[in-house]
Parts: C-alpha cells; structure tokens; sequence
C-alpha cells in the first residue's frame, strides 16, 4: 500500500484504530521503565549532583518538542503541495502535543538552569529560539481557531509553519554549532565519544522512546479526532440544506 | 530507594512535576474531546438512519 493511500480518511481511521492499541501500550510500557529506572535508580552526576535526575524528562519533552515541529513542517508542506487533507488535521492535531511538551521543557530547563548556572532563563541563543517555537506553536494554534474555513485555515496555518520551522531548526542546531551561549552541547551524539556515560544514556533512550510513542498515540487519538469533527460538520451542513 | 535530593529537591521535583502534569493534561484533554466526537458523531449518523 503506498503511503498516498493514506491520506484516505476512511483508510486512515481503520489502520490508526488497529495499531492505536499497540502504541498505547508500548507507551505505558517504556514510560514507566523509563522514568522509574530514571529517577530512582540512577547515580547522581559528580559535578551536577541530583539535580541530573531532570535530564530524563527535559531531554526527551524538547527533544520531541523539536521534531514534532519538523513532522507539522513535512505535513504542512504535503498539504500545500498534494492537498490530502489527512495531513493538514495531523499537522493540527500534532500543533497542542507540541506546545504543551515545549512548555514543559522551558519550564523542567528553567528549573535546571537555576541549579547548573545560577539563573532560571538568559537570552541564550538556543534557549531564545526555544521560546520562539513554542511561541509560533500558539500562534499557530490560534490561526486555526480563527479561520472558519477549514481549507484557507490549513493554508494559512501551513505558511506559518513553514516560517516558523526556521526557529525549529535553530533550536535543534543551535546546542551544536552556537559556541556563545550558556546552553551546554547536545546530551546525544551519534558519536559515541561525545555520548554522556551508559548509566545515564540507557534510561534516557528508554524515556524517549516512551515519549515518543505517547506523541504518537496522542497524535492519532487526536488527528482521528479531527477526522470525525469534518464528518460531525459536513453531517450537520447536510441537515441544513 | 528514595534518591537523596538534597539542595536540589525543588529543581527535580518541581521539573519532573511540571513535566508529567503537562503531559497528563494533554493527554486528559485528547481523550475527553475523542470521546465527546465519538459520541456526537455516533447519535448524528443514528439521527440521519432513521431519517
């Protein structure tokens, strides 16, 4: 089946149910493992102390934070480009999941800043483009609430995130290349000399393997959501006429 | 079994709190309005059969 077929909204709501239960549970699964294993049973950092602990829910929530914009941007752009409408609701449905995990990574970061550098927010680069993100996720979740017609409101909003994905990017390579601020390097690396130890890597990947799998059972919850909301619409304008 | 958090109690708890109960509201959230559609959408199209 290609992934065009997809975009069926029938085709769509019959897969996302049968597989909706499985991701589910492999949430629950790794979430629990993850953060246990994460908060009780890890050793404290010799120079960070206990506050490290914060690192297996900051990590994951702005890790997601950052790729749940990318996955808006593709989907914003296969609307603009192909018109399945099934993409322009994930990117909809996606856009809360979004806001409320950045939320809680500049909030868990706030906290953490206050104990590593003394302050809970500087206008660091990466940290400033973090607030940015999440402000273009509200932005974009109010132009959707304020554009009646669904087709122009998808549009609208695909412009807006397209523009926005510019701060996305700067936050997810601004802890790499962006040498001024006080935000420290990337804690994952694709090269292993630069990872941090195994006793902290191992729960962290476990916990964002959770998160991610609770990001995509809220997204299909949510886009399966939006799916019966346009049937729920397009019922009720039929009863008009 | 309890980590020993020291000076940092109100950094840890109060980011891994924030943290999961953002994540439970939206999650509370998606499944409450699932459910509501669910519901509307199922007595609208029992509505349009028996019409």
């Amino acid at each position: 089946m290609s992934i065009w077929e997809l975009a069926n909204p029938v085709r769509f709501m019959r897969l996302s149910g049968r597989v909706l239960p499985y991701v589910s549970v492999l949430t629950i699964v790794f979430l629990s493992v993850g953060l246990v294993w994460g908060f009780f049973f890890t050793p404290d950092d010799f120079r960070q102390g206990a506050s490290v602990k914060i690192i297996y829910v900051h990590v994951p929530l702005a890790f997601l934070a950052i790729n749940i914009y990318f996955m808006m941007f593709v989907t914003s752009l296969i609307w603009l480009i192909r018109r399945h409408h099934v993409s322009a609701l994930a990117a909809k449905a996606a856009a809360p999941i979004g806001a409320f995990f950045t939320l809680a990574a500049l909030i868990s970061g706030a906290l953490w800043g206050s104990t590593t550098w003394g302050t809970y927010w500087q206008w660091d680069p990466t940290l400033t483009s973090f607030l940015i993100m999440f402000i273009f996720y509200i932005g974009y979740i109010a132009l959707w609430g304020s554009v009646d017609e669904p087709d122009k409101a998808a549009d609208l909003t695909s412009i807006l995130c397209l523009i926005g994905s510019v701060f996305a990017i700067l936050s997810r390579y601004a802890v790499n290349f962006w040498s001024q601020g006080i935000h420290q390097g990337a804690s994952l690396s694709l090269d292993k000399e630069e990872n941090i130890s195994n006793v902290f890597w191992l729960p962290l990947v476990t916990v964002m393997t959770g998160v991610f799998f609770l990001f995509l059972t809220l997204l299909l919850i949510r886009t399966r959501t939006e799916i019966r909301n346009r049937r729920i619409t397009a019922l009720q304008a039929r009863e008009v006429l | 079994m309890i980590p020993e958090l020291g000076r940092y109690a109100f950094s840890v708890l109060g980011a891994w709190g924030s943290s999961i109960g953002l994540v439970l509201i939206i999650t509370v959230i998606s499944i409450y309005r699932a459910k509501v559609s669910k519901a509307a959408l199922t007595a609208l199209e029992k509505q349009h059969k028996g019409k």
